[in-house]
């Protein structure tokens, strides 16, 4: 009996009819939310080529989003202090799922699925301690919580699937922040880390920057095919420090930082909010919406260049290149030959792009 | 593209949005850049008849006025030319330590204006210079010396980078703002985004003023740092943020094409307020008086900031950024 008042809940909590595919909202590439000029929010579907496949309404304000695998449903996340997320469905713009962390949890702003699809994982952080976890979802129990466990670190912020999906990367920026009004709390003191755990939340690997980069923010990663996994940073100490925004590792290695020269560092104001492999996989990117600005490198951590773009943060892999989007509307692809412009449309984009 | 504004006049397409971007080129910017070409090269030419810290002083002084006009850029050529030219803040003393590091070496390469621009931009531009010519520790050498010679090479490499800047505005970014919107143009891509570039520029340069040229010395009440004031040793500081203060209110005024007189009220405040600050240098942050009329200047600064927001900004509907003032 309990197995099919569960299956029965579960069918209405999603909807009796089954969901559509992505197929059904033209086969996006990618989703970004962004703010239209009137004011309201919307999540969108893009196809490589920049064309919006789909737009619906966002309630608020939305962080980066998650995909589901196969059905037309992309998760929402709220804007701090990250009380909620929504489960929305693509084709209707429907809000099929509220999900609300435990009391004294909060969200931070990004997710996963994992299990083709039959787990959502959510990067969060205990209220009064800043303590990571990283909250389980069952998906097909319409997106009940299902448990959590620890991130391994202070103030985790995005997290991915390793190409093997039983590994999950974890950006621990290592920030600790008031419940209330998100001050920094630990600055003086923090220790970011990259940990790699089991879906089941075993930790796998772990390390931490060098001491004098202690206040360099782990925040954002790119994973890939291969399990090099790229991390954006962001300088928490004395503006102007110029140190690396951007790192590599492979699980078992030592990290390598990646340095672009001096006024270049200096221009992108301490900040990396994105980062992406391109999409051959030679090379990778990191954005800086304060500097204006995007910075290549090989994948060896060598520089290869800078892009300015007025408030460029979104970015994500294409073929022959990056997709970029920036905060006055603009959809870029940023390829060998340079950017080259694909769409300006009447909105300012969110910090990011979620591949599909 | 350079005859492109003249086409659209006789069109009669001239929205505000060409106008102010072509007036604060040919106002304010170009005018700028070729004024500090000039006096580097003045510079240089001092520095290369004698090297010396008294010969070389009035034609530093002189440059460092016409390069406070577009000091607080940072668009196009600017977007790191800058750095080389006016290398400040300096938390960690690059400066202070590359340039030690050269002397101590005798580096050949401060006898080789052109290989000089490989070296860091920490000891190249006007601060190295300053350090060099104004700096007890550095600035009793003789003719003849390596650091006279460094000098030299210093102006020289300086005068290379204006003449850079200068052309590089000139002959290539200006018509990139000019044809902002245009098919290839993938810096700007809508007129209004040249202008919002160009205003963002303005704020942001007189928050700098604010927050490092003021904020700096003034330290914390507990702790002033009167010692991290810019250009201290050259006796530069208040004269740089009355500098920096007049050249946001020309960009802004060329910008407009209509009257900004609370603008205009604004920067005579500042301008009365920085005639009380009796240092040139902001040595008297640490006595309460002294403060406090930092504090004047700084809130003054300030309120030209505001003004600009409110007679600019708000009149082209400019809204601040998205994203970029936001932390993620």
């Amino acid at each position: 009996m309990t197995t099919r008042r569960r299956f029965i809940a579960s069918l209405l909590a999603t909807g009796v009819a089954p969901r559509l595919g992505w197929a059904a909202v033209g086969n996006p590439a990618y989703l970004a939310a962004a703010k239209d000029l009137g004011g309201r929010f919307a999540l969108y579907g893009l196809s490589e080529s920049g064309a919006v496949t789909f737009r619906v309404p966002l309630p608020a304000r939305g962080h980066a989003g998650a995909g589901h695998p196969r059905r037309a449903e992309a998760v929402a996340f709220a804007r701090r202090p990250g009380l909620f997320a929504l489960v929305i469905d693509c084709a209707s713009g429907d809000v099929l799922h509220r999900l609300a962390p435990p009391p004294g949890y909060h969200l931070n702003g990004h997710g996963v699925f994992a299990e083709r699809g039959a787990l959502l994982l959510t990067s969060e952080q205990k209220a009064d301690s800043s303590e990571g976890l990283i909250g389980v979802w069952d998906v097909e129990a319409g997106y009940a919580r299902a448990g959590s466990f620890s991130s391994g670190g202070i103030g985790p912020h995005e997290i991915r699937l390793m190409p093997n999906r039983a590994t999950l990367v974890v950006a621990n920026g290592g920030v600790a922040t008031d419940p209330d009004d998100r001050a920094k709390l630990n600055l003086a003191t923090m220790r970011p880390n990259l940990s790699y755990l089991t879906l089941d939340g075993s930790l796998r690997d772990r390390f931490e920057l060098d001491r004098d980069l202690h206040q360099n923010s782990i925040r954002h990663l790119a994973v890939r095919a291969d399990g090099l996994v790229g991390f954006a940073m962001q300088w928490e100490g004395a503006p102007g420090a110029a140190t690396p925004l951007l790192g590599l590792h492979r699980v078992g290695k030592a990290p390598v930082l990646a340095e672009a020269p001096l006024p270049d560092e200096l221009a992108m104001q301490d900040y990396a909010g994105s980062v992406s492999f391109s999409g051959d996989g030679d090379e990778l990117a990191i954005t800086s919406p304060h500097g204006g600005r995007l910075h290549r490198f090989r994948d060896t951590g060598a520089f290869l260049g800078a892009i300015s773009r007025s408030e460029i943060c979104g970015l994500a892999p294409l073929r022959g290149g990056y997709l970029a989007s920036d905060g006055l509307g603009g959809l870029m692809t940023i390829g060998r030959d340079g950017p080259a412009v694909l769409a300006r449309l009447g909105c300012t984009w969110d910090n990011h792009i979620v591949t599909l | 593209m350079r005859h492109l504004p003249i086409v659209i006049l006789t069109l009669g397409f001239a929205t505000p949005a060409i106008a102010g971007v072509d007036s604060a080129l040919s106002q304010h910017i170009l005018p700028g850049f070729n004024a500090f070409a000039q006096s580097a090269d003045t510079l240089a030419d001092a520095a290369a008849k004698n090297c010396q810290p008294d010969a070389v002083r009035p034609a530093y002084q002189a440059a460092f006025d016409a390069w406070m006009r577009v000091a607080d850029l940072r668009l196009g050529p600017s977007e790191t030319g800058a750095l080389s030219v006016g290398f400040w803040p300096d938390p960690r003393g690059f400066t202070q330590r590359t340039l030690s590091r050269l002397v101590a070496e005798e580096d050949p390469v401060a006898r080789d204006p052109t290989g000089y621009a490989d070296v860091s931009i920490a000891a190249r531009g006007l601060f190295a210079l300053d350090m060099l010519i104004y700096d007890p520790a550095f600035s009793s050498y003789a003719s003849g010396s390596y650091t006279c010679d460094l000098v030299a090479t210093l102006a020289a490499d300086l005068s290379n980078q204006a003449e850079a800047l200068d052309s590089d505005w000139q002959e290539g970014f200006a018509a990139t703002l000019r044809n902002a919107g245009e098919a290839g143009n993938t810096t700007f891509l809508s007129k209004d985004e040249a202008v919002r570039a160009l205003y963002t520029q303005i704020l942001s340069s007189l928050e700098f003023t604010a927050k490092r040229r003021l904020g700096e010395p003034m330290g914390t009440f507990d702790r002033p740092r009167p010692e991290l004031a810019e250009a201290r040793r050259s006796g530069r500081s208040l004269r740089n943020v009355v500098l920096a203060a007049e050249a946001a209110h020309g960009l802004s005024a060329a910008l407009a094409d209509w009257p900004i007189p609370a603008a205009d009220a604004a920067l005579e405040t500042v301008q009365k307020a920085a005639k009380r600050i009796g240092s040139p240098t902001f040595q008297n942050v640490s006595d309460p008086q002294g403060r406090l009329r930092a504090e004047v200047l700084q809130q003054a600064v300030t309120g030209l900031r505001t003004a600009i927001k409110n007679e600019i900004g708000a009149r082209y509907g400019i809204e601040p950024g998205f994203n970029s003032q936001d932390g993620d």
